[in-house]
């Protein structure tokens, strides 16, 4: 039997885990050099941070899922520095691109482990150098020792932002402020039910706090309006309002965003697996059951390409999806493991759900960009344009869903695909529509699910 | 924009040059933090006219970090090791 596993995240490399563990040899595909996922990434050779400093209060999980990692290399085909760009269904095969050449690998079986990516709301400014996503100044830090600027404003909301405002600081960077678009009172309602996971919001308060005690400003409820630069030199200042409706100016040469983070399932979509919307999490998410498994057969989902969960609940998905794999292969399982895990798993969709409740996407806010602003940052669209689009009075109609936005527009037709002005334009066209983001639709995937170079094109695309 | 070198920066320094200039940079940079920590301010034009980018997501996602490197083409510079002697210019 010919197994896959694509990822090598705390998902990823769980699954394998499991699979090496059963008596299998998957191929174990990673589109970085390294492994560990964007969470547990490690630093070139040449760094010499230790996890304390790299991963803080989870350099213990780090470390645990390196060696993990590093053991199963190994008893896998390990096919790192590998990107994954499409996904066959008819024969089945995985389409890679390795150092510049493509090949094509059969399989039965297939766990994706693809991951997620910053969630972002377009705000006049965002394209200039010196704004980067959350996540992105925080993989600044991790893997390379580095502040985006030497004073950073943090913008956006969710548990990200505390974090990365908190790794900055412990670094010596210069923290502007820490700008959270959730209103205060959104957040201690929800914080009814947090305590399912004490642990994990006792380090949220402990973040708050140090950052305060700091005399780092930091507001909530505010409603960011512009970040102010030139192309040349970059950012200058973030325009913001503060929850009192006063307008405030911010000296900063960088801007960090991120409002939560979306699920990468390109690879599952382009495998014919569904994908839905969400609404606790507001995000699509590709279905599945509990284990991972999902309606097509042999395919298999797990981490936060399967549904936002964070790094905890990867590892414990990992785990299970191999299960899954085993089980329906009618191969050895270890029900006990999969007991305990789908119960611990239960007990932390309570808490993500208590979670989305804290930081809900700002809908709103994305929905009432300026239209001047550019939304689509790979091909330059305005939300102006997208607004164009919804009207009756235009060349072709309105637009009654995203996909046929795009096709008017250009929006999300650029090389990241809709990745990261997907769920934003959605909102924009939803509201000017007047209909609910649900029915607006998702931005469908396509291969190759990241740029090819045109060299490495196969025979067949080139002669079309 | 300017990244900031804030720590784990004791690596051996290396050369490479961007857009005719001969920069330094130390083993271990990606390209977007060799030309970004360095002088070089930006990565690429806009083909739209809306003027310089310098990435954004930083995890080989967004693909706004484009480079041209000598001998092998477009790379995202937030991806792609700087090594000793390439050639960079701007996408």
């Amino acid at each position: 039997m010919r197994v896959a596993v694509v990822g090598a995240g705390p998902a990823g490399v769980r699954a394998v885990e499991q699979l090496v563990r059963a008596g299998l040899r998957p191929l174990w595909i990673d589109e970085a050099p390294d492994g560990g996922g964007r969470i547990y990434q490690r630093p070139p050779a040449g760094f010499a941070r230790e996890a304390r400093a790299l991963y803080g209060l989870e350099a213990p999980k780090a470390r645990a899922l390196h060696a993990a990692l590093d053991a199963l290399k190994p008893a896998a085909d390990w096919q790192p520095d590998t990107l994954v760009w499409d996904i066959g269904a008819d024969p089945r095969e995985l389409h890679t691109l390795h150092e510049g050449q493509v090949a094509a690998h059969g399989f039965d079986a297939a766990i994706l482990c693809t991951g997620a990516m910053d969630r972002v709301v377009p705000l006049p400014g965002w394209t200039l150098p010196g704004v980067t996503t959350l996540g992105g100044a925080q993989i600044a830090l991790k893997a390379q020792g580095c502040a985006i600027g030497r004073c950073v404003a943090l913008l956006g909301s969710g548990p990200l932002l505390w974090l990365v405002a908190y790794q900055y600081m412990k670094a010596g960077a210069t923290v502007a402020a820490v700008l959270d678009t959730t209103p205060f009172a959104t957040k201690a309602r929800a914080l009814a039910g947090l305590p399912h996971d004490p642990a994990t919001l006792a380090k949220g308060l402990y973040y708050v706090a140090r950052l305060r005690a700091a005399g780092i400003l930091v507001a909530e409820g505010v409603t960011p309006l512009a970040i102010e630069g030139d192309g040349e030199r970059g950012v200058s200042a973030l325009r913001w309002r503060d929850a009192k409706g006063r307008e405030r100016w911010l000296d900063c040469d960088a801007v960090g965003l991120g409002w939560g983070v979306r699920p990468e399932p390109q690879l599952a979509d382009l495998a014919g697996v569904p994908i839905r919307f969400d609404a606790v999490q507001h995000n699509w998410v590709p279905q599945r059951d509990a284990m991972g498994r999902t309606p097509v057969r042999g395919i298999y989902l797990a981490g936060d390409a399967a549904g936002i969960g964070g790094a905890d609940v990867a590892e414990m998905a990992g785990a299970c999806a191999a299960q899954a794999l085993l089980a329906d292969a009618v191969l050895p399982v270890d029900a006990a493991l999969t007991g305990r895990l789908q119960r611990r798993l239960q007990r932390q969709a309570r808490f993500r759900a208590a979670l989305e409740r804290a930081f809900p996407f700002p809908a709103r806010l994305a929905a009432a960009m300026p239209d001047e602003t550019i939304l689509c940052r790979c091909e330059a669209v305005t939300a102006g344009e997208l607004r164009a689009a919804a009207e009756p009075e235009g060349p072709h109609g309105a637009a009654p869903e995203v996909n046929r936005a795009k096709a008017f527009t250009r929006i999300g037709m650029g090389r990241c695909q809709g990745r990261v002005c997907g769920m934003a334009a959605a909102e924009v066209l939803a509201a000017r529509l007047g209909c609910d983001v649900a029915e607006i639709g998702r931005l469908r995937g396509q291969a190759p699910v990241k740029p090819l170079p045109l060299s490495a094109a196969p025979e067949r695309e080139a002669a079309a | 924009m300017r990244l900031v070198r804030l720590v784990d920066q004791d690596r051996p320094e290396i050369r490479f040059t961007f857009e005719g200039q001969e920069c330094a940079a130390r083993a271990g940079d990606t390209l977007l933090t060799a030309i970004l920590a360095g002088e070089g301010s930006f990565l690429r034009r806009s083909e739209f006219g809306d003027g310089p980018r310098a990435g954004f997501c930083l995890m080989g996602a967004c693909q706004d970090c484009r480079v041209v490197v000598e001998g092998r083409g477009p790379v995202r510079a937030c991806v792609t090791e700087c090594l000793p002697g390439l050639v960079v210019r701007r996408a």
